[in-house]
């Protein structure tokens, strides 16, 4: 049985990890995450979760806690953005070198300088070579949905995965998201039963690895992302069970037929879609990818169905010398040569369907230029 | 010693307890104690001085040496009041 709540994407996130009722949360508040954490304390002051919640004197802290927490045994949830996320950077990779089974909230906002409180992907892209399991969100309705998903994959792979979604866009508009029941939760991701626990077991992790094992460690993570990507799929069909939603590594909204492709994470999706749709109407072939699971990449498949169309590449983060990290990525997979990049919506400058429609038409009266910056004053 | 490959490891660089009895680390050395028991005069500096336990004695005689954690420091032979031990390079 499902119900409908009005939730943010905070919101949504909240609700969860309330069914869920992790036993240890540790995080420190930042914008546009804190509501998460605003919301879980209210939860915890009312009694409705039993959580151990650890307030931290920063983000360093939170998410050695969490690890810590964790390998005694705990299931551990946490929220943060930016420079939060920023200030984890260190343990992020010790989280996914001690196979830590976590799963983090990350609410997408820009990092400094200048300093601004808005959304872009720069800080989740910044981690997305760490070893943590990446999954992006449209709405809050898939905020929920990733949820789910990221609980039962994290304690199936042992890897700790980070969910985004868009700060403010996401995070602090209300829609109406399909909630399960506690006890349909509850079943669903069952009870956390750790290989070991540092309570329990006489056991010592986090040992030193010199160059006769380094490599063969950081090999066992890359054998780990492979399982992970075939987990996925599987945990996906489970969940869409539960809760029907448009399952797999990504989206594929009127693709089949479609000459020019969009491919964007998060929030611009649903813009791309109003587009297509007023597109479709006048006869133009357009269609979207939208990538739900960024790490593991699902290489193959997206070569597959990306195959010999115009693709368009739309990053909402800049890497600064280079071209952008989801163009390169999709320019990777598909050896396209056939592929445009474009750069949006920095530090939160919105992106309007105007926008997308110029995109759209000069891509097909091949006019876009290979690399093109949208919505800037240049 | 044989390396465990990647898929041999425990995941997450757990250890389990009494790795030092497993892990020999005697491999590090260049060059070993060989010992002269005609010369030997049994005081037992040897076998206090030995920081990794290596040499033993029993009934008040010394006992040969084990190598499996030796490192090849050279005590034994620098504190050897009767010259009975050499270190020797090893092949």
């Amino acid at each position: 049985m499902k119900k409908i709540k009005a939730l943010t994407g905070n919101g949504a996130a909240s609700e969860i990890m309330r069914q869920v009722n992790p036993d240890v949360v540790a995080a420190y508040p930042i914008t546009p995450s804190t509501q998460i954490m605003e919301d879980f304390s209210q939860y915890l002051a009312d009694g409705k979760v039993d959580t151990e919640l650890i307030r931290v004197e920063s983000e360093h802290s939170a998410i050695s806690a969490c690890v810590g927490a964790s390998h005694a045994g705990a299931r551990v949830m946490t929220a943060t953005s930016s420079a939060g996320l920023a200030f984890m950077w260190e343990v992020l990779g010790v989280a996914a070198g001690l196979r830590t089974p976590m799963v983090m909230n990350v609410v997408n906002r820009t990092l400094s300088s200048p300093i601004n409180i808005h959304c872009d992907h720069s800080d989740s892209m910044g981690a997305r070579d760490l070893g943590w399991i990446q999954i992006y969100s449209e709405n809050a309705n898939e905020v929920y949905i990733n949820n789910l998903i990221a609980i039962k994959l994290a304690e199936k792979i042992n890897l700790p995965v980070m969910i985004c979604q868009d700060g403010f866009i996401t995070s602090h508009c209300v829609e109406g998201v399909d909630i399960l029941e506690d006890k349909d939760v509850k079943k669903f991701i069952g009870e956390f039963k750790p290989k070991y626990s540092l309570l329990k077991d006489n056991i010592a992790i986090g040992n030193l690895a010199l160059p006769d094992y380094f490599y063969e460690i950081k090999m066992q993570n890359v054998i780990a992302m492979e399982k992970a990507k075939k987990e996925f799929l599987r945990i996906d069909k489970e969940v869409n069970k539960l809760l029907k939603h448009e399952t797999g590594y990504f989206e594929e909204y009127k693709l089949k037929d479609a000459k020019v492709v969009i491919v964007a994470l998060s929030s611009t999706c649903g813009t791309v879609k109003s587009v297509i749709n007023e597109l479709r109407k006048k006869g133009k072939k357009v269609g979207l990818l939208k990538l739900r699971l960024f790490r593991p990449f699902p290489k193959e498949e997206l070569k597959r169905v990306l195959g010999n169309k115009k693709i368009i590449v739309m990053d909402r983060s800049v890497s600064l010398g280079s071209d952008a990290p989801l163009y390169i990525e999709i320019k990777n997979a598909t050896e396209s040569k056939d592929i445009y990049s474009i750069i949006y919506g920095l530090g939160g400058r919105n992106i309007y369907e105007k926008e997308i429609k110029y995109i759209f038409e000069r891509a097909l009266n091949n006019k876009l230029k290979k690399l093109e910056y949208v919505g800037v004053r240049k | 010693m044989k390396l465990k490959n990647a898929r041999e490891i425990e995941e997450g660089t757990v250890l389990k307890e009494g790795t030092s009895k497993k892990n020999k680390t005697g491999n590090w050395k260049t060059f070993e104690p060989v010992v002269d028991f005609d010369k030997c005069i049994h005081c037992m500096k040897c076998v206090m001085y030995c920081p990794d336990i290596c040499i033993f004695q029993k009934n008040g005689k010394r006992g040969k040496n084990d190598l499996s954690m030796c490192k090849g420091c050279g005590i034994c032979a620098q504190v050897c009041p009767a010259n009975a031990i050499k270190m020797v390079k090893r092949k």
